[in-house]
């Protein structure tokens, strides 16, 4: 049995008068250490499509079933105790707590999960490091770049041992390296048998997942798998093919890895204007 | 998520603000601050009007013979002597709830010593009256029934006039003093009593028989009781029910038709003391309604600042709902929150009012009564209106739409 296994999913907002129809029966399977992308432009349903995996939301109608429990009928505390134990989330704009140093920000789902402190320190630790953090355990967001921060949130996703990670356009606020990077430490998950679904609307990203779901006006109009390009960090590190340096303007330059001139070794997308 | 950790959360959103959360608890720690000061100082005062009263003596009843009334013109009671010895024999042998009955004959007198001389009062009167007064000897031996039968020429003197005519240090017992020119011999020494609420100080006076008083110092009528009869009741409750059986004895004893005055009067210092304590009683309500007002107050501006958290904090909310959060964890995040700036405003209100009734104290000299059942229903009151006002907003904290919440900029 698929781990996620929607069966003709819907869901219908009411504004004012008007239903607004975000998914329309939509089945979708996605097996253990799949890597997805889900792709579609704006209101095409994906972000709905997310938040009920997410268990944020509940589907209007059909069935959910998250590793074989339905968890479409389940009620606000029972969804919160599914977010906690079974899926990590990645956000666009990271979303850590403030004026909250990163291990304190990776401990959050454990403090709801009530896992005793030592444990939890060693844990959030482990996943920091997990993630080439664990020179900055005490660093506040504020200190760190958008990709350090992206890797604390990827580590707060992890530190609970989720069956699935959920993240929503993750490299959105990211210049393509840092992106580059950010996608290389998705696939590592994958191969290390986390099942990643990933919300995009840009194809470059799509294309480091294994499979690619395209949806529009409600409806998944395209499922296809693919090869993943590979994002390794040694592909990073290879020696350029051209010398362009021009798309690593907005580098903070303190992110961890390769040297500012790999990035032109890779195809730099023109990020587009949406990003 | 345990209890401690959820006040950990909480404190450190707190600190994180700290001039807010300060300003947010200033109205809960002014209403507290005052309770507390002003139930402290309320409470010396009270103290010491009960001391005073107590000084006078326990369970307390004055017979005050009757008023004159000669052409018009009255006398004031005390002007003529309407008591007898009768009386007082009646009053202390036929009312169970009278315990003691002294009569007292008081006269402004001279005294002198070998080289100094005092003006002072002079009471005749029997042993009883110092047990009615509460009053114990310091030195040497009180009044004896035997003196007052013997008229003899003794004198029990009250710490003033020690003070006055030997010297503070010195020991009397057994000298001679000139009242009137008759010499007494000093057979004790009161027990310093201090001032009555009034100001009159009891240990300016001496004390000789009853019998000495009326042959040597200011001869009365054989019949007539020429002062007043002090009246020690069994109980504080009996001296109500002692008024009442001597008023009835009384008015028999002189044959007063029904309907006319008493020719005597009956002062009641416990139903006085009482009378005080009642003011006392409205001052506390007083004070009650002010902190009830204060917390009110401050309650409302917890409630505010809260809801203001609750907007500030809506991303957090959702990234803690996302990462497993149930609503009642974020109830109860946002309800200790109000809980802790509560309690704490009541907690340094609580340190405020003592400190401030400690120096309105010293400066007004004045004893200061910290009541540990004010300070506990100050605190807990204080946590009740956080409680209470913090509900709403974390209540609303915990309705919030994850995924809007997730989005909210």
């Amino acid at each position: 049995m698929a781990l996620i296994d929607l069966d003709k999913i819907s869901k219908v907002y009411r504004m004012g008068d008007m239903e607004v129809h975000a998914m329309r029966e939509v089945s979708l399977a996605v097996e253990e250490r799949e890597f997805v992308a889900v792709m579609g432009s704006s209101g095409s349903g994906k972000s709905t499509l997310m938040n009920i995996i997410g268990c944020l939301d509940r589907p209007s109608s059909g069935i959910y079933r998250l590793d074989g429990r339905e968890v479409s009928r389940l009620d606000r505390k029972e969804l919160a105790h599914v977010r906690n134990r079974t899926l990590g989330f990645v956000f666009q704009s990271f979303n850590l707590l403030a004026r909250t140093s990163a291990l304190d920000n990776v401990e959050l789902p454990l403090v709801y999960a009530g896992v005793p402190a030592r444990e939890r320190h060693a844990r959030a630790k482990q996943a920091l490091e997990r993630v080439g953090l664990g020179q900055r355990l005490d660093h506040h967001p504020n200190q760190m770049s958008g990709g350090q921060q992206q890797r604390v949130a990827i580590a707060r996703a992890l530190v609970s041992g989720p069956r699935v990670i959920l993240a929503d356009e993750p490299t959105g606020n990211l210049d393509s390296r840092t992106s580059i990077e950010i996608m290389a430490l998705f696939q590592e998950l994958g191969a290390a048998g986390i099942t990643v679904l990933l919300v995009t609307h840009e194809p470059d990203v799509a294309a480091y997942a294994a499979r690619v779901v395209v949806m529009r006006d409600g409806h998944v109009v395209s499922d296809a798998r693919q090869a993943p390009r590979p994002a390794a960090p040694d592909l990073l590190t290879a020696p350029p093919a051209t010398t362009t340096t021009t798309g690593n303007t907005t580098n903070t330059g303190t992110t961890t890895g390769s040297g500012p001139a790999a990035a032109g070794a890779l195809p730099v997308a023109p990020k587009g204007a949406s990003a | 998520m345990n209890p401690l950790e959820t006040f950990r959360v909480a404190l450190r959103a707190l600190v994180r603000n700290k001039m807010r959360s300060f300003l947010t608890v200033l109205g809960i720690i002014i209403g507290v601050g005052a309770v507390i000061a002003m139930v402290a100082i309320g409470e010396g005062a009270k103290a010491r009007v009960e001391e005073s009263f107590a000084s006078m003596g326990s369970n307390l009843l004055i017979v005050l013979p009757g008023s004159t009334s000669s052409g018009g013109a009255r006398g004031g009671f005390g002007s003529m002597p309407t008591l007898t010895w009768d009386d007082l024999r009646a009053v202390r042998s036929e009312i169970s709830s009278v315990r003691y009955a002294a009569a007292v004959l008081r006269s402004t007198v001279q005294v002198a010593s070998e080289d100094q001389n005092w003006s002072t009062s002079a009471s005749g009167t029997s042993p009883e009256y110092f047990s009615i007064r509460s009053w114990r000897v310091a030195n040497g031996r009180s009044l004896l029934d035997s003196d007052v039968e013997t008229s003899t020429k003794v004198v029990v003197l009250g710490q003033t006039v020690v003070d006055k005519l030997f010297g503070a240090s010195a020991d009397p017992v057994g000298q001679t003093v000139r009242i009137k020119n008759i010499p007494f011999e000093v057979v004790g020494v009161l027990a310093k009593k201090g001032q009555s609420a009034m100001g009159q100080d009891y240990d300016d006076g001496v004390f000789v028989p009853q019998t000495t008083f009326q042959s040597k110092i200011q001869g009365g009528l054989q019949k007539f009781l020429s002062g007043t009869i002090f009246i020690g009741a069994t109980s504080a409750e009996g001296t109500a029910r002692a008024e009442a059986q001597i008023t009835s004895l009384l008015r028999d004893r002189h044959h007063i038709a029904p309907g006319a005055d008493d020719d005597f009067s009956i002062r009641n210092l416990t139903e006085m003391a009482n009378a005080q304590q009642e003011g006392t009683k409205t001052l506390t309500t007083l004070l009650a309604s002010i902190a009830a007002v204060s917390l009110l107050v401050g309650g409302i501006g917890i409630m505010n600042i809260m809801l203001v958290s609750v907007t500030e904090r809506t991303r957090e909310i959702g990234v803690r709902m996302a990462v497993g959060a149930t609503p009642l964890n974020i109830l109860l995040q946002f309800l200790v929150e109000a809980l802790t700036l509560a309690v704490a405003g009541g907690i340094i209100g609580v340190a405020i009012g003592i400190f401030t009734a400690g120096r309105l104290a010293a400066k007004f000299g004045w004893p200061v009564l910290i009541r540990p059942d004010v300070v506990a229903i100050s605190v807990g009151f204080s946590a009740l209106v956080g409680v209470v006002f913090g509900l709403y907003p974390a209540r609303k904290a915990s309705n919030l739409d994850p995924i809007e919440a997730l989005r909210y900029e």
